[in-house]
């Protein structure tokens, strides 16, 4: 089996790893890829009753109407966890399970993953540990208190930005230190072989739905598939199965943040758009594109959505990105956030603030690129942003934000009485 | 392979201490490191600061951190060996992650490893650890070692059995760095008892076994060297006093006097480990 994708992928990390990750090579082609003591059954069945998948391709009217083309929405938010991440988390954790190992660490960014990997934890009973930046445990207050009454411990990591990458960092020295017993669930198709092959496969159940789902629905393939990439694992598992149908325009949306400039002396990226502005490097396991300086130092990335806030990307979409097959494309934070309420207002889906990008990206696609059939992954629900959302949308200028007032009303009537 | 780390681990068992260059900042990080060298070291291990240091412990991530926001770059580190090559004879490694070796001096298809070691051989070093390297992607980095007769250090973890340390075995060369424990680098009160397990599963391979991950004391190192080791790597212990004289704003030639009594006691401790053995019978020989 392949480590690598092209030039990219491969297997960078300390050696005191390398045998769990041979152990776990061979885990995922007898389990996952040969469906060795029914695995893949298990895992099916479970995503069906515990997950609650299919989820649905829904047809979006309001949306349609205002971008003049059939957009379908495959609605990931509505898997149980609210966002895609279960399929991967559950998938690993199962794995772990058969493998014989007694305990689950895993890294979060905009907790989503984490949560996943809790909930997974919990319904399979293991033991789970949970990386987390002290920025993003601020950001994402709700998904701490879900990870917590699932049973798992929350660390915070206080080293750098304290954002994914400080956490995925961690946790790979947890790893290194508990390697016998533990599996590291990683929630993106980040890091060395096989986690980005593994996680692309438990993620591609997305795209093998929507292929089906879309041809049903809409009676044809879509003209442009779509969703946002962070780490990549939403993007890859929405684009897998269409990677090989040649005429499916796969349109992967990064967060532009603010600027797409760097800025190298303060070694600091206002954006997390590592396939539109990225070069090539080696961090985390893997060699990919990454956001670095000149000498390859890491910058710190920066995105208004925590979930896309990370200097790298998944190798295969890298790879893919190189060989034309998958255009990358950046939305800003205002941007983001207008597709957020866009989504809210016209579609009654008040979506994360990752899959709000490829909402907007709609906005900015050209009537060539969307075609006549579009189908947009809906990689999440936006629950956990509500705060930071309303926060973020007071701060700035934007056409569509709901007025909050009513709170300053309700507190000066409620003063009054 | 380098004569000069070839010839270090000839006679008493090596000491090989660590130290972060720019820590807190190049001048200082200099001093320190000829401290180490009055104090008995055989091999100096210099850290070149990589952002995302994923095999270390608190301690060393914090040197890195320093040095970072002190303004360290790979220019500067080279900069700082060719200084130290003024006035010190030891060997020197550098320990960085891959990232920063196959960055430099490249763009595009240009990247790769051969610019980093012409740039590192020319300004005095004699090998190279990368914890993020192992074998499965060693091949550019180890051939053009080869090319210029540098060293490149491998790891051996407690976990390397069988293929894997057969692999690793045949392409480290200078010494290769035994790793006590499973886990990130940092100080422990105890040294691990898999320490004499890793050396009997070497006891093979005519190279030399440098045990590091954990060792701060004297006893630390006799215990390691009785154990059969031929060298011992100390990195979090010097690092720690680097960190807290640079906490209490301690001038440098103090900090730098409390290093090489450390390096002192680390080495009497390693030779004394040396003696022992030999006078005991239940080990063989290495040959």
């Amino acid at each position: 089996m392949s480590t690598k994708f092209g030039d990219y992928g491969g297997q960078y990390v300390p050696e005191a790893l390398m045998p769990a990750i041979e152990e776990l090579e061979d885990a995922f082609k007898r389990y996952v890829l040969e469906n060795e003591d029914g695995f893949m059954d298990e895992f099916r069945e479970r995503l069906r009753t515990f997950g609650g998948r299919p989820t649905p391709l829904q047809y979006a009217e309001q949306l349609s109407e205002r971008h003049g083309t059939d957009i379908y929405l495959k609605r990931e938010d509505l898997l149980h966890g609210g966002a895609h991440k279960l399929n991967n988390a559950l998938g690993q954790v199962l794995l772990a399970k058969y493998m014989g190992k007694e305990r689950i660490v895993a890294e979060t960014g905009a907790g989503q993953h984490g949560t996943a990997t809790a909930m997974a934890a919990a319904h399979l009973d293991m033991p789970c540990e949970v990386y987390m930046g002290r920025r993003d445990i601020n950001r994402q207050r709700p998904n701490v208190f879900r990870m917590r009454l699932n049973g798992a411990e929350v660390t915070p990591v206080t080293t750098g930005r304290g954002t994914l990458k400080e956490a995925i960092s961690e946790t790979m020295r947890d790893w290194a230190t508990t390697v016998e017993r533990t599996h590291y669930v990683i929630g993106s198709v980040v890091g060395p072989h096989p986690f980005p092959t593994m996680v692309r496969e438990f993620q591609s159940v997305i795209s093998e739905e929507a292929r089906r789902q879309v041809r049903e629905e809409a009676g044809r393939l879509p003209s442009a598939v779509v969703a946002c990439a962070g780490g990549g694992s939403n993007t890859m598992g929405t684009f897998a199965e269409f990677v090989d149908d040649e005429d499916v325009g796969l349109y992967a949306v990064e967060a532009g943040g603010s600027s797409l400039e760097v800025d190298e002396e303060a070694g600091v990226a206002p954006n997390s758009a590592s396939l539109s502005t990225g070069t090539e490097g080696v961090l985390h396991g893997a060699r990919t594109k990454l956001l670095q300086d000149p000498d390859g130092q890491i910058v710190e990335s920066h995105s208004v959505s925590s979930g896309l806030d990370y200097a790298g990307v998944g190798p295969e979409l890298a790879h893919l990105v190189d060989e034309g097959r998958v255009t990358p494309a950046t939305v800003d934070d205002d941007d983001a956030l207008e597709g957020f309420h866009r989504l809210s207002q016209d579609e009654g889906i008040i979506p994360a603030l990752e899959s709000a990008h490829a909402v907007a990206w709609l906005g900015e696609a050209t009537a060539d690129q969307l075609g006549e059939c579009v189908v947009l992954n809906v990689s999440g629900r936006g629950d956990k942003d509500l705060e930071s959302v309303v926060e973020e949308t007071e701060s700035r200028d934007l056409e569509n934000a709901p007025s909050m007032d009513v709170f300053a009303e309700a507190d000066a009537d409620g003063g009054s009485l | 392979m380098s004569e000069a780390i070839d010839a270090a681990f000839g006679g008493d068992p090596a000491f090989v201490p660590y130290l972060a260059v720019g820590d807190p900042d190049v001048e200082s990080s200099l001093e320190y490191v000829r401290a180490l060298e009055r104090g008995g070291a055989d091999v100096i291990e210099l850290g070149l600061p990589f952002s995302e240091p994923i095999a270390e412990g608190p301690t060393i991530q914090g040197a890195v951190a320093r040095a970072l926001e002190g303004g360290m770059t790979v220019e500067r580190f080279f900069e700082a060996v060719e200084r130290l090559r003024d006035d010190i004879d030891v060997p020197l490694v550098c320990m960085t992650y891959y990232n920063l070796i196959y960055q430099y001096g490249g763009e595009g298809a240009d990247r790769g490893p051969e610019a980093f070691v012409e740039r590192a051989a020319e300004a005095g070093i004699d090998g190279f650890v990368v914890p993020d390297l192992p074998a499965e992607e060693s091949g550019p980095l180890r051939r053009t070692c080869d090319e210029r007769d540098l060293d490149l250090i491998f790891i051996v973890a407690p976990t390397t059995r069988g293929e894997r340390l057969r692999k690793l075995m045949e392409r480290t060369s200078g010494y290769v760095y035994v790793q006590a424990r499973l886990g990130v680098t940092g100080a422990r009160a105890d040294v691990s008892d898999r320490t004499a397990e890793s050396l009997d599963r070497l006891a093979e391979w005519d190279v030399p076994k440098a045990v590091g991950f954990g060792i701060s004391s004297g006893e630390q190192a006799r215990e390691v060297v009785a154990a059969g080791a031929d060298g011992i790597i100390v990195g979090s212990a010097l690092v720690d006093i680097v960190a807290e004289g640079t906490e209490n704003g301690d001038p440098t030639e103090e900090v730098a006097a409390r290093l090489e009594a450390t390096a002192r006691e680390l080495n009497e401790g390693a030779v004394a480990g040396a003696a022992e053995r030999s006078q005991s019978t239940t080990r063989p020989e290495r040959t």
